[in-house]
């Protein structure tokens, strides 16, 4: 199956990647709208997608935004953050939503949406 | 073609330099998902309240329902993509809510796990002209144990009562119904604090609950 109009070539997913099965270490642990802060400017030589995801990531940047942005599956983006995070390029601010005891959301959380949400 | 997972909108995207930056203090990410069938107003709702013009972006996934990052599994193509748009809404100086906009139908739960885990609930979007498209997305959230309310978007057609919706969708009392127009900014802020509020009461009375056994 394949969606028309879009990139999405396996041959490049296959290249960007460098053909890796698996993530680096500890990129799982990057949600959708985990931020993404870079530590460093893009370098000389570097993979073209690593360089772009340091500059965009000069202001917090959600993961699922850098997928839109490069064109790349979300997959990809956290093999290519796993990257990023393993050299030191980058930090990653993770979200704080649930309670480790259950499934719900910490009200002191909700209570910021509401009030975030009542001033749009 | 193989299309009902491709409804994201053409045209949309935009480089990472159109749209302002976040902030430099922003540490928290948030997630609300608007599930609905095809072309019940999901695009719309967030287009109204997002800060940003809203973004496509999609998921790989293999047959079995794993995100790719097996690579080799791309280059035997036994591969589905799923599409979805977001938008974003800054609340505070540390706190931003993403609003994803996503396709109920049966194969996007396969990566429900994957990407929506952690998300504070959800809005289910339906056109009550065509109610029957929204029960198996309200079956995956109850599976998954996500609350929820239900939004109709009012595209002028025949007026149900809110118990003739309800009876339909075998939804229970509990669960919030509300009506919207998608298009007004308003009206769909109004639906996501519906939900909100929803979420507090069911998490402070979790709480009440394990203070007071
Ligand atoms: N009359 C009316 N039209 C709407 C409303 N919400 C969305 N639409 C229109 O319905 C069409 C499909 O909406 P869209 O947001 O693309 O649906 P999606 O497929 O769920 O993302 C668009 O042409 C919208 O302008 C509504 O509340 N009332
Ligand atoms: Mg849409």
């Amino acid at each position: 199956m394949k969606r028309p109009g879009r990139d999405e070539d396996p041959d490049r997913l296959y290249t960007v990647t460098g053909g890796r099965s698996r993530s680096a270490v500890g990129a799982d642990a990057f949600d959708l709208v985990t931020l993404v802060v870079s530590e460093s400017e893009p370098v000389r030589g570097m993979q073209s997608e690593h360089a772009a995801i340091l500059r965009i990531c000069r202001s917090p940047t959600a993961v699922v935004e850098l997928a839109a942005d490069l064109g790349l599956p979300v997959s990809v983006i956290r093999i290519l953050l796993g990257d990023l995070l393993a050299a030191g390029r980058i930090t990653a601010r993770h979200p704080r939503t649930v309670r480790a005891a259950d499934a719900l959301p910490d009200p002191d959380i909700l209570k910021q949406v509401l009030v975030g949400l009542r001033n749009i | 073609m193989d299309s009902a997972t491709s409804e994201a909108n053409p045209g949309t995207t935009q480089s990472a330099s159109d749209r302002p930056p976040l902030l430099s203090t922003a540490a928290n990410g948030l997630k609300i998902v608007i599930v609905g069938g095809f072309g019940v107003g999901k695009t719309t709702m967030v287009r109204a309240v997002s800060d940003i013009r809203p973004l496509n972006t999609e998921e790989t996934m293999t047959r079995a329902g794993e995100g790719v990052d097996d690579l080799s599994a791309v280059r035997g193509k036994s591969t589905t993509t799923i599409a979805f748009d977001f938008g974003r809404i800054s609340l505070n100086e540390s706190t931003v809510l993403y609003l994803f906009g996503a396709p109920g139908q049966e194969r996007f739960w396969f990566l429900w796990d994957r990407l929506f885990s952690g998300t504070l609930g959800a809005v289910v979007l339906v056109d009550t002209r065509r109610l029957d498209e929204c029960w198996y997305a309200i079956d995956r959230l109850e599976a998954h144990g996500t609350p929820f309310i239900v939004a109709r978007n009012d595209f002028g057609g025949p007026r149900h009562t809110a118990e003739q919706v309800r009876e339909a969708l075998d939804l229970s009392e509990d669960i919030p119904l509300v009506d919207c127009d998608a298009r007004s900014r308003e009206s769909s802020r109004d639906v996501l604090l519906a939900l909100v509020h929803h979420l507090y009461a069911l998490s402070t009375a979790r709480t009440a609950r394990e203070i007071t056994p």
